[in-house]
């Protein structure tokens, strides 16, 4: 089953290739991993998107929190939480298509942030599945370049 | 005052009361070690191959319970070290590695010596850094003990720039080390010691499965006490031999591959098997899915990434051996006295016919000298009071079988990584930590001379140590399986051609003696144990003997070779 796992970190040099080391060395899944600093200075907090089942997910979570520089390790799947992630997708626009990629950003609420005689660079932000069904759709109208900044999650504030 | 960073360095280790350090100069730590030479309180030991300074500090660590320390240049000298630093991880060994490394103007420019080794040691270490400033030195060096001696005990390397050495500043030493991410359990949850003990009290054939964990713990009384208490048998692991006052009538010896057939039948028949710091390892489970079939599970270990990891288990308990056994042990003392030998009995009954069917045994009877012999022979001459190390291999697990331990931290193998060569150099290291102490390294010929050049180390500095070669001319264990299993193609398996190592030893300047027959090795072991130099003992045994009994890779533990 698909994790989404936040790590938060003290920020030491070396610090990501512990995290992707302990992946790699344990045969464990990545499936996509952003960081970034947060508000407080020296802590970076890593978004992990890995799969496996429970048993192997809980392997994953403590081999974690053994890490001296890992601060706290929660896992967001189960809980009420938030996922984002954004693409830059850059689309041939022929003329016979260039309405209907216009049309395609339009309905998925997408950015346009860079045109040319022949492509329109799009800016797709939503979750995984959002995501993917955009790329298919713009597939069938010729996608030359993607980039995806894998997924970012976080909780959802408690309601009372 | 300002100090260099050598002699902050220095005063560190002091103020972590390091009296030894095991290791090898280069040009990256040459200020070190001229610092080094005016150094009252630290005694250096010259090993003659970086491998022989991380095991001699392995062996330290476990002979004296205390964090054991390596010094190495950059370069080769920290490769040099990574066999013996992953020995150490594997088996929860708390050692410091200091390593030098080239100015940080050049790391990244592949500098003449310069190796990533915090890269290289990151899987293989709990921790390491590298030291980019001397106003950090002080900090780090007392966050790397503090790191390698608690919690799961283990390896921290520490990379040091030559210009951070040479560097100055007013060193701000902490009084107490503090990590804000870094908070091991050490206390067990009450409620599930409570759990434990219910599962405890209604079964009608348990077993202890122990293993290092209670040594690094120090957790051997409590052990005893809950077992003699309760009549429950006792298991050991490799490395938990010593954990359990061996000989005993409830010790089952060890279990696994080369562990005794009543001990892996109690693990197969049992109704709860109670793991106490082990991690059930491939060599203990043998085939995972028919391990301890019929058993809950309770286990105790202070790292969570033990439990569960290998076998699910009904009550996990995250904490130190000791705290956890000692609340147990409390609990129980306030229960209402029962006759526990008596509600065991039939289990006990069971076990004793095992024993009694299947004991550790061999040809006594062929005239040939049997490596098993020798073991036996130096238990009886030493009375089980020496302290031993081990190679790898056949020549291990003779130990392991037939030199029952009966004290904590006397026994040092290296059990996860299976280093071979780590045997004579620990027993240096051992040496050092218990100077009036006897110390044998019982040994393969093929191992032996992974290190073998650490005798010049034995002889430099009076450790008189003794190493038992079990001789058979070749990589028995290998041998084996090629017997057992290969049709007996033995593929590049013969030690056939090898030293004398009776002219070196002498060689070396220490003693050298050779027996081929088994009336001779009751001389040899005295002469040995009565010469204070480092001995080499060459004992030519049968070529083609097995270890048994025998679980073959991947079978079941309850299908053991007997013979």
């Amino acid at each position: 089953m698909r994790h989404t796992i936040s790590v938060w970190v003290d920020n030491e040099p070396g610090l990501l290739s512990r995290v992707t080391g302990l992946f790699s060395g344990r045969g464990f899944n990545i499936e996509s991993l952003c960081v970034a600093e947060t508000v407080e200075p020296g802590v970076s907090r890593i978004t992990l998107v890995t799969s496996g089942n429970e048993q192997i997910i809980e392997q994953i979570i403590k081999q974690l929190r053994k890490l001296i520089n890992v601060i706290k390790v929660v896992d967001l799947t189960g809980t009420e939480h938030v996922e984002r992630e954004m693409a830059l997708v850059k689309v041939k626009a022929e003329d016979r298509f260039r309405a209907e990629v216009l049309r395609i950003a339009d309905i998925f609420r997408c950015r346009v942030v860079d045109v040319s005689p022949h492509a329109y660079t799009l800016e797709i932000t939503g979750n995984n599945e959002k995501i993917g069904a955009v790329l298919d759709l713009l597939k069938t109208l010729g996608i030359q370049e993607v980039v995806r900044t894998g997924t970012l999650a976080i909780q959802r504030s408690k309601k009372n | 005052m300002t100090m260099t960073g050598a002699q902050i360095l220095l005063k560190a280790l002091e103020r972590e009361g390091v009296k030894h350090i095991f290791g090898f100069p280069g040009g990256a730590v040459i200020d070190l070690y001229d610092e080094l030479s005016r150094c009252p309180t630290i005694k250096h030991f010259l090993v003659r191959h970086e491998q022989g300074a991380i095991h001699a500090a392995d062996g330290y660590a476990r002979a004296a319970a205390q964090v054991g320390v390596c010094l190495v240049t950059s370069g080769p000298g920290a490769t040099n070290t990574v066999s013996g630093i992953a020995s150490a991880y594997m088996d929860s060994i708390p050692v410091v590695i200091f390593t030098g490394q080239v100015p940080t103007a050049l790391i990244g420019n592949d500098a003449f010596q310069e190796v990533d080794i915090v890269g290289i040691t990151r899987p293989c270490t709990k921790h390491n850094y590298l030291v980019k400033s001397v106003a950090d030195l002080a900090r780090v060096v007392h966050e790397a003990f503090h790191i390698a001696r608690s919690g799961r005990p283990g390896p921290v390397l520490v990379d040091l720039p030559k210009d951070v050495l040479g560097g100055r500043t007013t060193p701000k030493f902490p009084e107490q080390v503090k990590i804000k991410s870094y908070n091991p359990t050490y206390h067990a949850n009450p409620r599930q010691i409570k759990r434990a003990l219910d599962l405890i009290l209604k079964a009608q054939r348990p077993v202890i499965y122990a293993g290092g964990g209670v040594i690094s713990s120090g957790a051997a009384e409590e052990l005893t006490r809950l077992a003699e208490t309760l009549q429950i048998p006792v298991t050991n692991t490799l490395m938990g031999l010593g954990g359990f006052p061996a000989p005993h009538d409830l010790w089952l010896g060890m279990l696994g591959m080369h562990g005794t057939f009543y001990a892996n039948m109690a693990i197969h028949h049992t109704d709860l098997l109670i793991a106490i710091g082990a991690r059930f390892d491939d060599r203990v489970t043998g085939k995972i899915e028919e391990f301890a079939p019929e058993a809950k599970i309770i286990h105790i270990d202070i790292d969570p990434t033990s439990i569960s990891k290998n076998v699910v288990v009904d009550i996990p308990i995250v904490g130190d051996c000791q705290d956890a056994l000692s609340q147990l042990n409390e609990l129980i003392a306030a229960l209402e006295p029962r006759d526990w030998a008596q509600a065991h009995q039939p289990w006990l009954d069971q076990i004793a016919a095992w024993k009694r069917d299947h004991p550790l045994s061999y040809d006594r009877n062929s005239g040939e000298l049997k490596p098993q012999f020798v073991v036996e022979k130096l238990y009886e001459l030493t009375k089980g009071e020496a302290i031993i190390t081990t190679e790898v291999g056949q020549n291990q697990m003779w130990a392991a079988q037939f030199y029952p331990m009966k004290r904590p931290n006397r026994w040092m193998s290296s059990g996860g990584l299976g280093c071979m060569g780590y045997g004579f150099p620990a027993a240096l290291g051992a040496q050092v930590a218990c100077p009036h102490d006897l110390v044998i390294d019982i040994a393969g010929d093929g191992s032996i001379q992974m290190n073998i050049q650490e005798m010049a180390t034995a002889v430099e500095y009076d450790l008189p140590v003794k190493v038992a070669i079990l001789n058979n001319q070749y990589l028995g264990m290998v041998r084996q399986w090629q017997q057992l299993f290969y049709k007996g193609v033995y593929s590049q398996t013969s030690m056939a051609v090898a030293p004398d190592f009776v002219k070196l030893a002498e060689a070396y300047g220490g003693l050298g003696l050779r027996a081929e027959k088994p009336e001779e090795v009751e001389p040899v072991i005295l002469e040995a144990i009565n010469t204070r130099k480092p001995v080499l003992m060459d004992f030519r045994v049968s070529p083609e003997e097995c270890v048994t009994p025998m679980v073959p890779a991947g079978a079941p533990t309850h299908k053991m070779i007997l013979v």
